[in-house]
């Protein structure tokens, strides 16, 4: 129970960042006409590429002087939340791109 | 950058520090503000267009300015390790979203959203090593982005395989029976990981068994899963993916990833809840996925016979009518038939016909499938009507056509309590004053129940492949 309290204080920043985020999630996307529904998932997948940043603080301070299994797999790491983010992005402006054509001749 | 600025209970800060947590600031509110644009279609690419920008942002300020807690930055040769890494996944995410057919949008998003997984539990994986055994807090979260990250890599995985239609639904009743399992393990495994009191080293086969497990039961847990219940599954992984990479920041203590991650989480959530809603199931219900395979084949009906429609009935049918409503379907994605589609509906537009079409809000594979289907055929999305709003119309609508569509015209989600979608809004094209059915063959649909709907007396079918029979009428009615 102590540790409990003690890991809340110690983080007491981020917790408020948590419990603050998730409404701010609900009411930012609560109201989203159907039509966005799946440029807006699509959307916020790329967003959670934000682990990329983990990779990049993971790989930035890993010892390079041997081939560890930490730089390998780190650097996988990199590679997929790149992907995640690039391919996340990309693709989602290509559909909203089809969106945009909405004069008729 | 060196320079320290200030000091704060105790501990010197440089400027760069200061840069870096406020560049993180910048693109939190970037992702946020981006988030909210891209739900309004006006401002939507915009959006999208923001949070991209925050995302290189703080790529950017991480690269030249984090520093570790010694107090070490990145160095030269890190720096192009991560920037190789970086051009590799940046190269393979530009093309493969380039070249990839809008018609494979929902494995696409699936791919990205595993990769998304698969990141953050390596990320969670490495840094166990590093993790204060003493410090339970920062022990469960990078466990459960062990956990989170791998499921959703896992259950993306398959969902982009049944997407794709390599992976068939698998379902059996024992199969609730070993997710429950493996849940168990799960969190017997976490359980003694965090109290066992053994050193990291100690742990490492807990911590890769767990790893296997978090994957297994990530493959089970989409498995059974399928057909109508797929744009809840996958808008509840990407959920997971946002969670996973909450819980990496978490381990840096880094606000623009937690927020980011919790963000997208939410979003994720109130996503899946609302395709829930729209089949008036509960997600455990989903999950537990009541009608996967065989099942109730409960209403085998005496129903009369399906009655067929001639194409040149059809045609004349429908260029005589004032208001059609197209109701599509997954068979219209399966038939890539979004562009004859286009011409049908334009053709009748320009004989004065009113052609919308009615939109459920599960039709097809994922959330939104069938507005982006047609948005690539040029469809104007403001013909494309929402359930709710052209529910009202269909008493006055002349011709009701269904393209591959089932279950989300059944009348028994209506008036059958015992039907396994009793109580699913539906798009009413039974109060239509004429329907047409294009169907394949007589099959049921995906989740094997018989519809009413295609025996009624109102009823016309046109057997064949969506992609076909659309030209034909086209053709017909062209030929009129």
């Amino acid at each position: 129970m102590e540790q409990i309290l003690v890991y809340f204080f110690t983080y007491k920043e981020a917790i408020f960042v948590i419990a603050l985020s998730i409404f701010l999630g609900i009411e930012v996307i609560s109201n989203v006409p159907s039509v966005l529904h799946t440029p807006l998932m699509s959307g916020a997948n790329a967003i959670s590429g934000v682990i990329i940043i983990g990779g990049i603080i993971l790989v930035g301070h890993a010892d390079t002087t041997t081939l560890s299994l930490e730089l390998i797999l780190g650097f996988f790491a990199v590679i997929f939340g790149t992907l995640n983010v690039v391919g996340g992005f990309v693709v989602t402006d290509r559909m909203l791109e089809m969106f945009k054509k909405k004069k008729r001749p | 950058m060196e320079q320290i600025i200030g000091t704060i209970n105790g501990i010197d800060f440089t400027l760069g520090e200061t840069i870096l947590e406020l560049s993180y600031l910048i693109s939190a509110l970037l992702f946020v503000v981006g988030l909210k644009l891209l739900s309004h279609p006006e401002t939507a690419r915009r959006g999208n267009f923001y949070a991209g920008g925050g995302m290189v942002l703080a790529m950017i300020t991480t690269l030249l300015l984090h520093k570790d807690t010694g107090g070490n930055g990145i160095s030269l040769t890190n720096v192009w390790i991560i920037l190789s890494a970086i051009t590799m996944g940046s190269v393979m995410g530009w093309i493969v979203a380039r070249r990839v057919k809008m018609t494979a949008m929902p494995q696409l998003v699936s791919l990205f959203n595993a990769s998304g997984g698969a990141a953050s539990a390596l990320v969670a994986l490495l840094e166990f090593p590093n993790a204060d055994m003493n410090n339970l807090g920062s022990v469960l979260v990078t466990i459960l982005g062990l956990i989170i990250g791998s499921v959703a890599f896992s259950g993306s995985m398959i969902a982009y395989g049944k997407l794709d239609g390599k992976v068939k639904d698998i379902f059996s009743g024992i199969m609730t029976y070993i997710n429950l399992l493996l849940l168990v393990v799960v969190v017997v495994l976490s359980v003694y990981i965090m109290i066992s009191g053994q050193t990291p080293e100690q742990l490492n086969w807990v911590i890769y068994l767990l790893l296997g497990v978090s994957l297994l039961y990530g493959i089970m847990f989409v498995m059974p899963i399928g057909g109508a219940d797929m744009p809840v599954v996958i808008s509840l992984l990407n959920s997971f993916t946002g969670i996973a990479a909450a819980m990496a920041g978490f381990i840096y203590n880094n606000q623009a990833m937690i927020l980011g991650g919790i963000l997208v989480g939410a979003a994720g959530t109130i996503l899946t809840l609302l395709m829930c809603k729209a089949m008036n199931r509960s997600l455990l219900n989903v999950i537990i996925g009541s009608f996967g395979g065989g099942g109730t084949s409960a209403a085998n009906q005496e129903g009369g016979d399906m009655k067929e429609i001639s194409l040149s009935d059809a045609s004349i049918l429908l260029s005589y009518s004032k208001s059609v409503v197209i109701v599509p379907g997954y068979g219209l994605a399966v038939a890539q038939a979004q562009h004859v589609c286009h011409e049908l509906e334009e053709l009748l537009s320009g004989k004065g016909v009113n052609v919308r079409f009615a939109i459920h809000p599960v039709a097809g594979r994922m959330p939104g499938h069938m507005n982006v289907l047609l948005a690539e055929a040029d469809v104007p999305y403001n013909q494309l009507v929402e359930m709710e709003n052209i529910n009202p119309d269909m008493p006055n609508t002349d011709v009701v056509m269904v393209i591959g569509a089932n279950d989300v015209v059944n009348p028994a989600a209506l008036n059958d309590p015992s039907s396994p979608i009793a109580g699913m809004p539906i798009i009413n094209a039974h109060l239509a004053k004429n329907i047409i059915v294009m169907k394949r063959g007589r099959g049921k649909g995906y989740a094997g129940i018989e519809n009413e709907l295609f025996f009624g007396e109102k009823t016309r079918l046109l057997f064949g492949n969506a992609k076909d029979s659309l030209q034909n009428l086209v053709n017909e009615i062209k030929s009129l």
